[in-house]
């Protein structure tokens, strides 16, 4: 990517971010710190990787946010990629709203599956991934997973089955910021090491950075990556991400901003 | 029931090519000609029963036509949730085949009875429930099933069931179909019970007792216009189901008919009491265990219809 479109595809993170923000404020809904930890796996996916232009072509590339909680960001990518309309966006959870807290399918363009409930995303990816195959249609199904989400063991049950079919047509992209609602991830459950536990799994394993847009595209967008095996791609961000008062600060699961505090956001995302 | 399902399975996906068969690593024999003809379109989900079910919402979504199938308890108690949210909140066309209803695996302990699985997946928004009472009936709700356009669940026995009807009935989801005339006691059966409901019919007409029987084959949505003649015309109607009498067939019914106005009709439920069974053996044990038999069926119906038509000595012919 040129540098000019790395510069691009930044502004658009630090837009969508200061959405989210605006969208926490203004709503009086939670999980602001989650919605910004993957923002930019988001930006890549929707600006360098996923065939979804024409939302009802058979053929068009399965994105499923698994993490239903960081719904905002879905919306935020969905407004700003020119796919959902901005009335709707600034509707999201008004009494009445398509746009619930977590997302509801069919409620608008692009939301492919009702997720909210963790650990059924992957399933139903690996489901589509298949019947992609069964088919003959060449798209590919990408879903991202909180990390404090692989508590579920549905989620291992879909990696055993997208091994054993060897789905080499579905990602799975965990957004590892390392926090679950109350507590560190690595102490709640015994989630590490990640790229390992998914490589032992029969998947096609590796690290990135989960805030390096430019590199995110590129790596996601090697799928296949010619392996024959489905891939795992273990995002490493920062919980609240983009806004330093709420970096790895694990209250912001659940804390609102205040008014002055998102102008303080805003600020240090070069919006105001 | 289970072999009259595989070979209606079979006939149809050869020609449907939307329909895939998800199996939780059973029935592997049982499904050689499918397989045979339907190559690349049967999975054997391994032991993983909340992954199969989210897995057949997933394809759905993309167009095709997924059946899960195994052990009643597994593909609705053990992933309930997954039923919820995947399959019915977003009202997928997913037809969720179960085997071993009620007690048919009764040996197996009660890890393997499914006693509560018609009152879980009723309550469930968009479901429709179907429990065939017989191998005949099993085809024709497979045919309509494969047709919805959303969530179904298909209560199967296991082997072995009698055929009840002699002839091909009219089957409609939703419509009970009357398998024997009567004009004092209605007996509604459902699934594996249906059976049991004639017998019983069988045990009140030699007491002089004229019962009427229908196949109540739909659990879910009720057939209101023939509850809304039955309680009307008859002094007692009585439901027979292998499933617990909390949330089941009778219970349902029991839920209809508070929000009537005061009936004619006595409404008593037969199944499973609210208790597991802690001791082995075989359906016909179980069933005597729990008091599911025709003979406490009559006679209980005989005792609750002299009281409601008090004046009629026993052996005397039926209203």
């Amino acid at each position: 990517m040129s540098t000019e479109g790395a510069t691009d595809v930044r502004a658009i993170a630090r837009r969508i971010r200061g959405k989210l923000v605006e969208l926490s404020h203004s709503a009086n809904t939670p999980h602001l710190g989650s919605s910004l930890s993957c923002v930019d796996i988001l930006v890549a996916l929707y600006w360098g990787v996923l065939r979804i232009d024409s939302p009802l072509d058979e053929n068009r590339d399965r994105f499923i946010l698994s993490k239903g909680h960081a719904a905002t960001t879905l919306y935020a990518v969905l407004g700003e990629r020119g796919l959902l309309p901005i009335e709707l966006l600034d509707s999201y959870a008004k009494p009445g709203s398509p746009l619930a807290e977590h997302p509801i399918r069919g409620s608008a363009p692009g939301i492919e599956v009702t997720s909210g409930s963790l650990g059924h995303g992957l399933s139903l990816g690996v489901g589509m991934a298949m019947a992609g195959r069964i088919k003959g249609l060449s798209y590919r199904v990408v879903v991202v997973l909180s990390d404090g989400e692989c508590n579920e063991g549905s989620v291992w049950e879909a990696a055993l089955m997208a091994a054993a079919q060897k789905l080499d047509n579905l990602m799975v992209i965990i957004d590892y910021n390392k926090w679950q609602a109350t507590g560190r991830s690595e102490d709640v459950m015994a989630i590490q090491p990640m790229v390992e536990k998914w490589a032992s799994f029969g998947w096609s394993s590796s690290n990135i950075d989960g805030h390096d847009v430019p590199r995110l595209m590129e790596t996601l967008a090697k799928l296949p990556d010619g392996t024959g095996k489905p891939v795992a791609i273990v995002a490493n961000t920062v919980k609240g991400k983009g806004v330093s008062f709420m970096e790895d600060d694990n209250n912001w699961h659940y804390r609102i901003p205040n008014a002055e505090e998102v102008q303080k956001a805003k600020q240090e995302l070069d919006l105001t | 029931m289970r072999n009259a399902f595989a070979s209606e399975i079979t006939a149809q996906a050869a020609v449907d090519e939307r329909i895939v068969l998800l199996a939780g690593d059973i029935g592997n024999r049982l499904f050689d000609e499918y397989k045979d003809k339907c190559p690349g379109r049967f999975f054997n989900c391994g032991v993983a029963e909340a992954n199969m079910m989210s897995v057949a919402a997933g394809m759905a979504t993309c167009g095709l036509k997924p059946v899960t199938y195994t052990i009643v308890p597994f593909l609705t108690t053990r992933c309930l949730e997954q039923i919820r949210v995947d399959v019915c909140y977003q009202n997928l066309p997913v037809v969720i085949v179960g085997v071993g209803g009620g007690l048919s695996y009764a040996s197996l302990n009660a890890t393997h009875h499914s006693c509560e699985d018609i009152a879980f997946l009723r309550m469930l928004p968009n479901m429709t429930v179907i429990c065939p009472g017989d191998p005949v009936e099993v085809r024709l709700a497979w045919r309509e099933a494969i047709q919805m356009d959303g969530p179904t669940y298909i209560r199967l026995g296991k082997k072995g069931e009698p055929t009840i009807h002699a002839e091909t009935p009219r089957f409609t989801i939703g419509k009970a179909i009357v398998v024997r005339e009567g004009t004092s006691v209605c007996l509604l059966g459902t699934g594996n019970a249906l059976p049991i409901a004639l017998e019983a019919a069988d045990l009140l007409e030699a007491k002089g007792i004229s019962t009427s029987v229908a196949s109540f084959h739909t659990v879910k949505p009720l057939d209101t216009e023939l509850l809304t003649t039955a309680f009307k015309n008859f002094a007692v109607v009585a439901t027979v189901e292998e499933h617990s009498v909390l949330g089941g067939l009778g219970g349902s019914i029991a839920e209809w008919v508070t929000e009537q106005d005061p009936q004619k009709a006595r409404l008593i439920r037969f199944g499973t009491p609210d208790s597991f069974m802690y001791v082995g053996g075989e359906q016909n044990f179980a069933r005597e265990h729990f008091g599911l038999t025709a003979g406490n069926i009559s006679s209980k119906i005989e005792t609750s219809y002299r009281q409601t038509v008090p004046g009629r000595a026993p052996g005397e012919a039926g209203s």
